[in-house]
């Protein structure tokens, strides 16, 4: 059976760039175990001659003609910013603190 | 009768008519929603001022012999996953509260081109994760035929809005059951398309590879009327089907005269037995011998694989959300918290802070569910092999429909539950979607058509009927036919006999 331990989740979290406090690790620990235990039954269902599905329908590449079309102004595009300085987004520092 | 309550066909013909005018129509329901909504809360945002002004823009083309189309002047509510220029669009998240979007969906763009004035937007789970509307930032949606229970999800707003008479017409997105279920505990109608036969264009993207946009309504025929409206091709979505729709609306006017003869009806096994509410089952069964009485043929069909369909939707949607989600970073839009008295956070420490801040318990489950679904070493074994399984489903799907035309079940296995109950209980709300995920996962269209009250608590039941991809028009002359003859045989809509709802309550 799988079982997903807290320090586990701690890293996905990681993974996934989500603060969990510690009262969240503890809720989500054994309700992530219980949901794992569940889809793990699938495991088996399928041989190995089965092809994947990624899409229910077939996908093919879709072209357009290569000629501008409008789009977003600057002001629409930065319209839901944060923060905002010279028409850019503006974010937090990107380096670490020895940088 | 009051014009709220008549059908979205019944407004079209009275504006049509000159009987009333889409600026009443648009103010009886505005009224009607400051009356209930304190008790129903299926909408996040009223555009009262916006929708009237549309709906004085539709009579003016009215007047001038010029409307653009049939429901021209017919109001809407659009579910808040949809993106709407210059009305907010939360997703029934924190980490998008107050944005408005600088473009609309195509979807919308639709029904502004037709004239159709937008009411609002509705209530949903977050980013459409749930089966109750309950996992809402913003609070719960009540379900109008009884306040204290949900009304399914994740579109329980849009479900509520249309069963509570305060919009006739409503758009859903279906990404496990999304727009069936609700339908279902509400005794309302909802249609999920073929994948790929409405465009998701503006759609904020759950699982890219199951999310269809669709109508919510009270009767079958206003669904193909939306249907037809919002469908068909739309070069701005790379999986959008480049064929003409087939034709919904006839479909639903066949069906409702109330013949199926030749028809083949197929009842899948597998959706029945433990864990189905009895009122369900009878009601269901009820339906199934109308629909033979109006000349379908009914076999019994066996679906194998769909045991597993929970389990793999479970694995493939957490790995495709999270991967979705991940654009939620704090830099471009939406909500930005700084680390508690961190003025010098970097932009990975303020991204991880917005995040926990910003997502709610089952929208973070799901991401760390579908991180751990993608992490090397458990890929094979669990994204890897659910993607097998899909395959298998679609197989099941092929071989059922050799043998009938539609298929068919409950939509959901109980009738609504009271609010709270399956909250912190995952495993348990999942299980709401057993019969409905089967369509996504192969991307067959299906619909909800309500099949009456359940004997054993008087809420409503759903009737599903599912067809092979791209033939959606199966679902509306089944779902019509069925529909006439459940209304004649109860006298009149089934929401006849829901709660009024006058402003009294609560």
């Amino acid at each position: 059976m799988p079982e997903i331990t807290r320090d586990e989740v701690a890293h996905l979290a990681d993974l996934a760039r989500i603060d969990l406090s510690d009262a969240e690790l503890d809720h989500l620990a054994p309700q992530l175990t219980v949901i794992l235990e569940s889809v793990a039954s699938i495991s088996g269902v399928a041989g190995d001659d089965v092809p994947p599905t990624s899409h229910a329908l077939p996908l093919t590449n879709v072209f357009r003609e290569d000629v501008n079309t409008p789009c977003l102004t600057p002001e629409q595009a930065l319209s839901g910013a944060p923060a905002v300085e010279q028409q850019r987004f503006s974010v937090p520092r990107i380096l670490g603190e020895e940088a | 009768m009051s014009i709220i309550r008549r059908t979205a066909a019944e407004i079209a013909d009275a504006l049509a008519t000159g009987e009333t005018t889409s600026v009443e129509v648009t103010r009886a329901h505005l009224d009607r929603i400051a009356e209930v909504d304190g008790a129903v809360h299926a909408f996040l945002h009223v555009d009262a001022e916006g929708a009237l002004e549309q709906a004085a823009a539709s009579d003016a083309r009215r007047a001038a012999g010029a409307p653009l189309h049939a429901l021209d002047g017919v109001p809407i509510a659009v579910k808040d996953v949809l993106a709407t220029e210059g009305l907010p669009t939360t997703c029934g998240s924190k980490i998008l509260e107050g944005w408005i979007p600088p473009y609309d969906a195509t979807v919308v763009r639709k029904l502004r081109a037709a004239g159709l004035p937008i009411l609002g937007k509705t209530n949903m789970d977050e980013f459409a994760m749930g089966s109750s509307t309950e996992h809402s930032a913003y609070g719960p949606t009540h379900n109008p035929w009884d306040l204290d229970r949900i009304p399914g999800g994740s579109g329980g707003g849009s479900a509520a809005a249309v069963a509570s008479f305060e919009a006739p017409l409503a758009l859903g997105t279906d990404t496990g059951g999304s727009i069936r279920q609700p339908g279902a505990v509400t005794g309302t109608v909802g249609v999920k398309p073929t994948y790929g036969g409405v465009s998701r264009y503006g759609l904020v993207a759950l699982a890219n590879s199951l999310d269809q946009v669709g109508p919510v309504t009270r009767t079958v025929l206003d669904s193909a009327l939306l249907h037809e409206l919002v469908g068909g091709h739309d070069p701005l979505d790379s999986t959008s089907i480049d064929q003409p729709l087939p034709s919904l609306v006839d479909a639903a006017r066949r069906g409702a005269t109330g013949d199926l003869t030749g028809v083949r009806v197929g009842v899948i096994t597998e959706l029945s037995g433990d864990g189905w509410q009895p009122g369900v089952m009878t009601r269901f069964q009820e339906s199934v011998e109308l629909l033979v009485k109006a000349g379908a043929e009914v076999v019994e069909v066996s679906c194998p694989t769909f045991v597993h369909a929970l389990a793999t939707y479970y694995l493939i949607l957490p790995a495709e959300a999270s991967s979705n989600l991940a654009k939620f970073d704090a830099m471009r839009y939406g909500l930005r918290v700084w680390p508690e008295g961190r003025p010098d956070a970097s932009a990975e420490e303020v991204m991880r802070a917005t995040r926990d801040a910003g997502f709610g318990d089952e929208v973070k489950r799901r991401i760390i569910l579908g991180t751990y679904a993608l992490s090397s070493g458990y890929y094979d074994a669990y994204y890897g092999q659910a993607q097998k399984v899909r395959t298998l489903i679609s197989r099941d799907f092929e071989a059922a429909f050799a043998k009938a035309d539609v298929l068919v079940s409950p939509t959901a296995p109980t009738t609504a539950f009271k609010l709270g109950e399956k909250l912190d209980d995952p495993l348990s709300m999942y299980l709401n979607d057993l019969a409905t995920i089967p369509a996504n996962l192969a991307g067959v269209p299906g619909i909800s058509v309500p099949s009456g009250l359940a004997d054993e608590d008087g809420l409503p039941a759903g009737f599903q009927i599912l067809a092979p991809a791209l033939a959606d028009d199966r679902l509306y002359r089944v779902g019509a036919a069925l529909e006439a003859a459940l209304t004649d045989q109860w006298g009149g809509p089934l929401l006849d006999r829901a709660p009024e709802l006058n402003g009294d309550v609560r």
